[in-house]
């Protein structure tokens, strides 16, 4: 026997040795592995990142805005004493331009130092007289807002090394501001416009409210739909549905609605509710009957998921002391089920509320000036107003845009951490 | 009475009924000798009533409100005069308009007649009728329904049953609703597809390779002949989509790998809802994002690597889906690898391998399909995503593989096709309708091939 023989050549070639051999490759393409894992996430975080660096950057500015300091002398012979709210408040504003800045002569520079002041200025002096006719001939001091384009100069947006021609400020125009800024006529105050006014086409005088009221319509339409009927189909899609062919059907049916394109749903709206059944174009309604549509499957399919984690053991019990099946669901498992099927309401109405694509179809993009005061209005809701703003061409407007989404976001995070906060609070470990 | 007030009135009227049928409830009991004598408890007697007090009201309700609009348009169309019926059915359309915003009391396009005046008084007292019909129709029946209920209550009522009979019918007609929103789908998108299709063969739709949808209002017109060959814009949308998976893909499959098999739990606890995050941002803000942000940013960098780059490049529109996609590939992903059984990464283990080795070669084969699953899950939701590429890609058809080019999707062309005023009779305005028909389809058949897929997959395990 030769087993020396053979012990020696083991002894060359060990197994051991070809796996010491590619050992450190190996461990080195392991940490090379493990190392893109990490930089994935990480990647996906620092998306995240510069996404809410770059919307907190660009909007912060917005919750500010330039005011300008007027003295105005509200001269009666601007009034018609009858009718108060005709007078030519523009003139009383630009003749009050014009007393501060004297030196001014020509139509064309006369013009230039009117585009100083926003044309908001004119209604708020107007509100001012409505409200207090008193102030006739008397000499006032008034913060009216600037116009949007000195409010970007004083925020720092402003090339001033651009030539002349290119830009939307004149050398002129800059040393009154300079002079303004000197007198401490000029200042950067709390930008409450932005926070109670409906749209406009001037980013000074524009604001969220009237999109804040639209998406409140619209979401309650939503929620006073999806829930009842969500809960409904749940209960008995989990409860009472007997296995067959028609509740495989709609079992099918939900989950695919899920994953359908959210603007198919506003070519349904589209199609059914305004042009089949004649309902009126950008109403809160609609726009909440198509949300609701579009968050059924969600709220079903969250309230079937609670009414599972509900134990069989409580059924038993109920129907062991003679409730009927409905007494059963109705007295013990829906209540059981509620804050789970809450929180999926949560998440459907969150994800309602930041849905843009199909309201498009059903026409809620119209430019609206007007707070909405009902179902019926013409309404737009937040987050077409951001679309919106999004192509206006005013730089002005980009704060704004990015101001409106903080807002949005804001909103979404409540809701979320509501969600998150009742979650906490009921779970049950059965 | 105003559609609201009725509902309320109906309310008020409902809840009086359920005391009443309760009331009588008691009453029948006393004069059989006690509450025992019942056969249900007297709170089902009252809701008896109250049910059937509400829901055949609201019944009416619904079918009166969805239907008004049409049979009053129509009867004040019949009462217009021939001249004007007789116009074609674009311009009656445009008349009917002008008659509905002057109610209303909106602007109105053409000048007001005085038989569009008329009509207009007509519509507003067809209106009143009808809105005073409705509260008379509504709350009769209500009442109807309560006092019928109440006279039929007997100790011998079944109630309970009767009571849970109709809830039970309720939930039915909430579960089908599902079905019914579908069948609204698929028969509004193809009914108005079918109208487009009469116009433009389905032929030249899918396979053309122009795409300029206008019409012309005058035969003569400069560049009147539109063209609705689809193929550019399914192009562009398999182009943009393309760019987000190549994005999406990757990224998200890496992270599920390393929160799955490397994270330990607090980071996990940390990095996944902040990646659900991304999920979770609306999609305008996305839009804003990529065309704010990463389209200038895109555009400046091929400045300097000497391309020429579109402001409104596939790139960009596609980074930034990809970005939005990722949390979908990877929680999907996250779900799928963490249902492969440990065992089998044991066994990988206790071969030797290294960790990378067992995902590469275990973990990733045995959980491939559920990955296929999502990522086809992932692309259907790229391919229908609407507000990124409507802010952040182009309107132009251009036929082109080139991501620094200007696309256009078939999401994108509905929306502008569709917003603002439209006709429901030109080829541009339906066309929209076609393309939403290819969009429902496609993303259905790759839900309904990714649900299989994945539930295939988890069936081998459990």
């Amino acid at each position: 026997m030769n087993d020396g023989d053979s012990k020696a050549k083991k002894v060359e070639r060990r197994a051991i040795d070809i796996v010491h051999q590619g050992l450190s490759k190996r461990y080195r393409a392991e940490r090379r592995f493990k190392l893109y894992g990490l930089a994935a996430i990480l990647m996906s975080l620092l998306c995240l990142a510069i996404l809410f660096i770059s919307i907190v950057g660009n909007g912060y500015r917005a919750f500010q805005q330039t005011y300008v300091e007027l003295e105005v002398f509200f001269d009666p012979v601007f009034f018609d004493q009858e009718n108060l709210s005709t007078a030519d408040y523009g003139g009383l504003v630009k003749s009050t331009l014009r007393k501060m800045f004297t030196e001014v002569k020509g139509r064309s520079a006369k013009r230039e130092l009117y585009k100083l002041i926003s044309p908001g200025a004119a209604f708020q002096l107007r509100e001012m007289v409505l409200k207090d006719p008193d102030i006739m001939g008397k000499n006032i001091y008034v913060w009216v807002p600037a116009d949007d384009d000195v409010d970007m100069l004083l925020k720092g947006y402003f090339n001033t090394e651009v030539a002349e021609t290119s830009r939307r400020l004149s050398d002129q125009q800059l040393a009154w501001i300079e002079q303004l800024r000197e007198q401490g006529k000029i200042e950067k105050r709390f930008n409450k416009t932005f926070f109670t006014a409906g749209d406009s086409r001037e980013p000074e005088l524009a604001g969220i409210w009237g999109a804040a009221v639209g998406s409140f319509f619209t979401l309650l339409v939503t929620l006073l739909l999806s829930f009842p009927i969500g809960v409904a189909a749940a209960v008995y899609l989990e409860e009472f549905a007997p296995k067959n062919r028609w509740t495989d059907l709609i079992e099918v049916n939900i989950n695919n609605l899920a994953a359908v394109p959210s603007i198919v749903f506003g070519l349904l709206g589209l199609a059914v509710f305004l042009n089949f059944f004649g309902f009126p174009r950008s109403a809160p309604l609609v726009g909440g009957m198509v949300l609701t549509l579009m968050t059924l499957p969600i709220i079903i399919i969250a309230s079937r998921a609670a009414l599972q984690s509900v134990p069989p053991s409580i059924r038993e019990g109920a129907l062991g002391v003679g409730a009927s099946k409905m007494q059963m669901v109705l007295h013990h498992v829906l209540p059981l089920a509620l804050p789970g099927m809450l929180t999926g309401t949560i998440i459907g109405m969150a994800r309602a509320l930041g849905e843009t694509a199909p309201l498009l179809m059903i026409g809620m993009v119209a430019f609206i000036v007007d707070i909405p005061g009902g179902f019926t209005d013409p309404a737009t809701v937040l987050p077409v107003q951001i679309y919106l703003w999004a192509d206006s061409p005013e730089r002005a407007f980009v704060e704004r845009t990015s101001a409106a989404i903080m807002v949005l976001l804001a909103f979404l995070m409540l809701m979320n951490a509501a969600a998150i906060v009742l979650r906490k609070k009921f779970e049950k470990r059965w | 009475m105003s559609p609201a007030t009725i509902l309320a009135v109906l309310l008020i009227l409902s809840s009086v009924a359920y005391y009443l049928g309760r009331r009588r409830a008691f009453a029948v009991a006393n004069q059989a000798g006690g509450i025992r004598y019942l056969h249900s408890r007297p709170t089902y007697y009252g809701a008896l009533t109250a049910l059937w007090c509400g829901i055949p009201a609201l019944l009416l309700f619904g079918l009166w409100i969805a239907f008004e609009d049409k049979i009053i348009t129509n009867l004040v169309v019949s009462g217009l005069p021939q001249a004007i019926r007789a116009l074609p059915e674009n311009r009656l359309h445009l008349v009917v308009n002008d008659i509905k915003n002057l109610v209303s009391g909106n602007i109105v396009a053409g000048e007001v007649t005085a038989t569009i005046q008329a009509a207009a008084d007509h519509y507003r007292n067809l209106k009143a009728i009808s809105n005073a019909a409705l509260a008379v129709g509504v709350l009769s029946l209500g009442i109807v329904g309560t006092g019928v209920v109440r006279s039929r209550i007997r100790s011998t009522l079944r109630a309970r049953n009767l009571v849970e009979q109709l809830i039970k019918y309720l939930l039915i007609a909430c579960s089908c609703l599902a079905v019914l929103t579908t069948i609204g789908i698929v028969l509004s998108v193809l009914y108005e597809s079918l109208r487009f299709f009469e116009a433009v063969p389905i032929k030249e739709f899918l396979f053309g390779l122009k795409w300029s949808p206008q019409m012309a209002i005058r035969a003569d017109q400069v560049g009147s002949s539109g063209a609705f060959g689809a193929i550019p814009v399914f192009l562009g949308t398999f182009l943009i989509s393309a760019i987000a998976m190549l994005v999406a893909v990757p990224i998200g499959l890496m992270s599920a790998i390393y929160l799955a098999e490397y994270a330990n739990r607090r980071f996990r606890d940390i990095a996944k809802p902040l990646l659900e995050i991304l999920a979770g941002i609306p999609t305008v803000v996305y839009g804003f994002f990529a065309a704010i942000t990463v389209a200038p940013f895109v555009r400046s960098l091929g400045f300097t690597l000497g391309l020429d780059v579109s402001s409104e490049s596939a790139l960009a529109a596609g980074l930034v889906m990809g970005i939005m996609i990722i949390p979908f590939v990877s929680s999907l992903s996250d779900d799928v690898i963490n249902a492969v059984p440990q065992a089998l990464r044991d066994g990988a283990y206790s071969l030797g391998a290294t960790r990378s080795e067992t995902i590469k070669q275990v973990v990733l084969p045995a959980a491939l399909p559920g990955i296929v699953g999502s990522i086809l899950l992932a692309v259907s939701r790229a391919i229908g995503e609407t507000m990124i590429v409507v802010m952040a890609a182009g309107l132009a058809a251009n036929l082109t593989l080139n991501p620094f080019k200007t696309v256009t999707t078939v999401t994108v062309q509905i929306v502008t096709l569709l917003i603002g005023d439209q006709e429901f009779d030109s080829p541009k305005t339906l066309a929209a309708f076609a393309l939403g028909l290819v969009l429902f389809v496609v993303t259905l058949l790759l839900n309904v091939i990714a649900l299989h897929v994945v539930r295939r997959y988890r069936e081998q395990y459990e």
